[in-house]
């Protein structure tokens, strides 16, 4: 079975910080990493090729830096890595077109793994765009998946529903984070994965002339003005003093 | 043209606010699409909420299948001249828009909290970056594919005397390969947390299912009854089902009042609950970063604080 992984190098939006006269971001030296969900997309991937055997190939699109976050997949067990190098802007079209412009350059493909969204934009647009543009199916927000030989099923989580579905291949499937735990290599693993092969592609040898049709205009810091009067004195006072504060607010009633 | 979707009835007479707006100022009709079973009862309802046109594409499938409604609205943009399409963003209104975007090649844009013509150019803004930066986005060319979440836009006054047309066509639509097994409702709590006007929530710094009691008390007080709480609570300890979870993953809520016990302030959880009225955070640790979203604060420890809090609020309301 070929398995096609699609993973992010994003921000590491927990080591963000925020610039404190404007509320914006600081983008600048945060530590990159591959977006949470997609390890779970690639342990998925693992999973269904330890039962029917097969290849795992991860397509990343991103910076040329991105190189060093493939390793890390591909010591985890995916067998090969492709990294498209992204254009200076792009959006969600680029991005899926370049995706399914590699996917088709890979070749037979019975598989394709996503996240359900990145955790840096939290789109989830890639995974079901990028099955449009294939024309496969798609089943998105899965949170259990079984493989057999010729068709899947899978379990997705709709918050108030669980629906099983059922596919044959090729399909694209969507993971949640809580379909499994991703496995953390063994140095042996690290080391090997030094020998592991990874193409790097240019954006124009998979499709060229693609420009983005949504752009990104302005970053803005998010307004969060809060009373922040905290009591921390005594306990029965600092009570008695919020439940009158709550009063005055008139929200209790 | 602008276009209105969702599978979500109420969601759908808020989109048809926004979209009507966009109308105006485009100078074009407003169109609401049913795809389904004919219903002009619900035609006419979307017709009384800002609807010129009401679309209905019959077909006979019964279940949401992105695959098959994609292709449907894929045809309906090819046969007309479409300027912008507004789509429920519900679990199924995102993939929905996003495989569609994807057979047209079209500009798509996922949870936009805010939407406007700015130099004429469709322009909307989403949050990123799990809450802490709001991103303004431009469309450069048309059709404009874009999904508003619930409750971000409140919807235009019923009103029965508007007139609009219903128009019907039958669909025979390309099955998918890909097919539904079984439909199961998740074990819920039965709360909806998204229409609360309190809530009181709890979080990591709980130390027994059992101690849940303490918030299930004080919300049962404050007559508000609604329990929410963050991510590990629902998803990790399963403590709670899914439908109390707040945060960028769960529900977004903006209840008068909220009252966070026990939770660290993650910025997934503020990205949740942002939007309340009144912010009150309780916990022992001040340095926790709940307070910094806080209107009003306690630091203490939550066993010893939520039951002085449930007589006080008691006293107070007689």
């Amino acid at each position: 079975m070929n398995i096609i992984v699609c993973a992010k190098q994003v921000v590491d939006v927990s080591e963000m910080k925020l610039d404190s006269n404007t509320n914006k971001p600081i983008l600048q030296g945060v530590p990159q990493k591959i977006s949470d969900i997609d390890k779970n997309a690639l342990e998925e991937a693992l999973k269904i090729k330890d039962k029917n055997g097969g290849k795992i190939t991860v397509v990343t699109i991103g910076p040329a830096n991105a190189k060093e976050r493939i390793k890390e997949l591909l010591a985890m067990g995916a067998d090969e890595g492709v990294l498209v190098i992204s254009p200076e802007i792009y959006d969600y079209h680029v991005v899926s077109n370049l995706l399914a412009g590699a996917i088709k350059k890979i070749g037979k493909y019975d598989l394709v793994l996503c996240g359900e969204a990145s955790i840096d934009m939290f789109s989830g647009q890639i995974g079901p765009r990028l099955a449009g543009l294939l024309n496969i199916p798609q089943i998105t927000y899965a949170q259990s998946v079984n493989a057999e030989k010729d068709k899947i099923t899978a379990e997705r989580n709709l918050g108030d529903k669980a629906v099983s579905e059922e596919s044959s291949y090729p399909v694209l499937i969507t993971v949640t984070k809580e379909i499994n735990e991703p496995r953390l290599p063994s140095l042996m693993q690290i080391l090997g994965a030094a020998n592991k092969p990874i193409n790097e592609w240019t954006a124009d040898s998979i499709e060229s002339g693609l420009k983005p049709i949504v752009e990104t205009i302005e970053l803005k810091g998010v307004p969060m003005e809060r009373k922040n009067i905290i009591y921390q004195d005594d306990l029965d006072e600092s009570i008695n003093k919020l439940v009158n504060s709550l009063a005055k607010e008139g929200v209790l009633r | 043209m602008v276009l209105v979707y969702s599978d979500d009835k109420k969601l759908t007479f808020e989109l048809l606010k926004k979209g009507s707006e966009l109308a105006r100022d485009l100078g074009t009709k407003l169109t609401a699409i049913i795809i389904g079973k004919s219903d002009d009862k619900l035609a006419n309802e979307y017709i009384s909420y800002g609807a010129d046109n009401v679309f209905v594409a019959e077909t006979n499938m019964d279940k949401f299948k992105a695959e098959e409604f994609a292709g449907i609205l894929e045809n309906i943009v090819k046969e007309t001249k479409i300027d912008t399409i507004l789509i429920g963003s519900n679990k199924n209104g995102k993939e929905l828009a996003s495989r569609l975007a994807g057979k047209l090649n079209a500009g798509c844009v996922i949870d936009c909290i805010n939407v406007y013509l700015k130099n004429k150019k469709l322009t909307v803004e989403r949050i990123v970056y799990s809450g802490n930066a709001i991103a303004v986005e431009q469309f450069n060319s048309k059709p404009e594919i874009i999904t508003i979440p619930p409750k971000v836009i409140d919807p235009l006054l019923k009103d029965d005397k508007r007139k609009g047309e219903i128009i019907k066509k039958k669909f025979d639509i390309e099955k998918s390969t890909s097919k539904i097994l079984k439909v199961q409702e998740m074990k819920t709590g039965g709360v909806n947390v998204e229409d609360a006007e309190i809530i009181v929530s709890c979080g990591r710094g709980f130390k027994n299912k059992n101690d849940i009691k303490l918030i299930q008390d004080l919300a049962d007080v404050l007559k508000g009854k609604t329990v929410g709480c963050s991510r590990p609570i629902a998803a990790d300890l399963k403590w709670l089902s899914e439908d109390h979870w707040i945060g960028l993953s769960g529900h977004k809520v903006k209840p008068k009042l909220y009252i966070a016990a026990g939770i660290s302030g993650q910025i997934q959880h503020i990205a949740g609950m942002r939007d309340s009225g009144i912010i009150v955070a309780i916990n022992k640790d001040p340095e926790a970063l709940i307070f910094k979203s806080a209107d009003y604060g306690i630091v203490g420890d939550l066993y010893e604080v939520l039951p002085k809090l449930t007589n006080a609020v008691k006293e107070k309301l007689g």
